[in-house]
């Protein structure tokens, strides 16, 4: 069963027309790339999954719920987790507090305290600066922050825009490495990037987003050697 | 000594105005709105006390407790009703002017309900106080309760972000709304917790002005309401330690001018010295340098 299907999904700012009419599903245990150029609406595509944006048609079903009439704020109950494009961690506040934050909606104290040591397993990096104020952590170890607190949730999908922007190299690998990390343990993963070839060396599958529509299709490994892609985003 | 006399009743004025101003400053570091109707809510609180106190005869605890719910719900009510829907709005401007719109309305209400003429208002603080060496220093009872509470207050305020769940949601429906929400916080519920708490403090600091100063009028809410705001910038819009000790040195600060310079001009010297800081610290005391988002 799909976890996330997508259908002819359109979403307008103002009078123009972000998102025309794009499909797309992302099945259990998937890790599905969603690529694409700097305004193509691939963090459209994800603000409107998670209700931050309204769509104007169209219709979004997630692990068998029709999300129309669902609120933002009630998706990480029923298992999406978003991490969002630049990071966005509470600056003011501590490592720990933010991971807390992420188990919001979980109610047993005990799970989340059991969640708290899965993730810090995850990133030692965590644990040791569990008391640090999360603006003063290094991007990389914001981003890392930020991924650990979706998985506070205990996530059926987890939702990334763009976790390698603004990192170093090394961190960039370093966030990819997590990502296939993730895919192993059966964490279903839908990424947004610009890093073309990083994501389609993680993805199973992934699709082209280009000023809005989706012009491509296809297992990852196959469009790595398309030659479309290979031009236009793998810079070859 | 009389000198510490003077000191106490500017700190217990100035817990007043912190209590006010704790108000002031979660909802601005929350909601991003400045309530103006706020110091009105002190003025309710006040009748509120007056009637079930004066008028039915009920016991001053329940009173307290009756004027403390009530204006939780006022405030809780308000919010969902004239800033929820102009959250977003395109300008700013609109809430703040539906702020000042629900301030005049809930005097009006009042001076339809209440009339003009001022209203005697009785302390609930009974206890006399205590003297010091010899009858050298006599400290009010009142003031000592007011002062306590304010320090009760700003603990317990403090426990409650630090310990709760829907204290860490406020801090972080502060920071950011949009990744508060992709958490699983329900930002509205969050701003109405946030309201139903300024509101029911707004309620605490009318009662304990009000033993201070027992006199009821429509519009008593608004001066302390003011002072309450300029605390608040003073020690730092949207800080909680900032809000008190903001209030603690506005009103020493009026007190002691009062005293020993002019009763007329204190105002003008407590807004003089706001300005200077303003000029100084342009964020306050304890204000956070907003940094540009890169």
């Amino acid at each position: 069963m799909s976890i996330l299907e997508v259908n002819d999904l359109e979403v307008y700012y103002g009078v123009i027309r972000a998102l025309k009419s794009i499909s797309f599903r992302v099945e259990e245990g998937e890790t599905v790339a969603l690529i694409g150029a700097n305004g193509a609406g691939k963090t459209t595509t994800l603000h409107t999954i998670s209700g931050l944006i309204p769509m104007r048609k169209g219709q979004m079903i997630f692990d068998g719920k029709d999300l129309s009439r669902i609120k933002p704020h009630a998706l990480a109950a029923m298992g999406m987790a978003h991490v969002p494009e630049g990071r966005r961690v509470f600056a003011d506040m501590t490592v720990l507090q933010n991971l807390k934050l992420g188990a919001f909606s979980r109610k047993q104290k005990a799970e989340t305290e059991e969640t708290l040591q899965m993730v810090y397993a995850r990133f030692p990096r965590l644990e040791e600066r569990k008391n640090q104020i999360a603006g003063t952590l290094s991007g990389g170890e914001q981003q890392m922050l930020a991924i650990g607190r979706a998985l506070m949730s205990r996530p059926k999908l987890v939702l990334m825009d763009e976790p390698s922007m603004g990192l170093s190299p090394i961190f960039v690998n370093e966030i990819f490495d997590i990502i296939a990390g993730m895919k192993a343990d059966g964490v279903t993963v839908l990424l947004v990037e610009q890093n073309a070839k990083k994501a389609l060396s993680v993805a199973d599958r992934a699709y082209v987003l280009e000023t809005g529509e989706i012009v491509l299709s296809g297992d990852a490994k196959e469009l790595m050697d398309n030659e479309r892609i290979r031009k236009a985003y793998l810079g070859e | 000594m009389s000198f510490l006399n003077y000191l106490i009743n500017g700190l217990s004025l100035g817990s007043v105005y912190a209590i006010i101003a704790l108000g002031y400053t979660m909802v601005y570091g929350i909601a991003k709105m400045l309530n103006f109707a706020h110091g009105d809510i002190i003025m309710v609180g006040s009748y509120l006390v007056y009637s079930s106190m004066t008028m039915a005869g009920l016991h001053p605890v329940l009173s307290i407790l009756i004027a403390v719910i009530g204006c939780m719900v006022l405030g809780v009510v308000t919010e969902r009703v004239a800033y929820r829907p102009l959250r977003g709005a395109s300008s700013s401007l609109a809430v703040l002017i539906t702020a000042i719109g629900v301030s005049y309305l809930l005097q009006n209400l009042s001076l339809l309900i209440f009339g003009a003429d001022p209203k005697a208002f009785t302390s609930v603080i009974t206890w006399k106080g205590i003297t010091l060496f010899d009858g050298a220093l006599q400290i009010r009872g009142t003031a000592i309760v007011t002062i306590l509470v304010g320090l009760v207050v700003l603990f317990g305020l403090q426990a409650f972000i630090r310990h709760t769940k829907s204290g860490q949601a406020m801090l972080a429906v502060a920071q950011d709304k949009g990744a508060a929400t992709l958490c699983g916080i329900d930002v509205n519920r969050t701003i109405a917790i946030t309201f139903a708490i300024g509101s029911s403090l707004a309620a605490v600091a009318g009662v304990l002005f009000c033993s201070t100063y027992p006199t009821i009028t429509p519009y008593i809410g608004a001066m302390p309401g003011i002072k309450a705001f300029v605390a608040a910038v003073f020690g730092g819009i949207g800080s909680i330690p900032g809000a008190m000790i903001g209030g603690l040195t506005l009103g020493v600060i009026e007190i002691l001018s009062r005293t020993y310079i002019s009763s007329q001009l204190s105002d003008a010297i407590v807004f003089a010295i706001l300005i200077v800081v303003l000029l100084v610290r342009p964020t306050g005391l304890l204000g956070k340098r907003v940094m540009e988002k890169v």
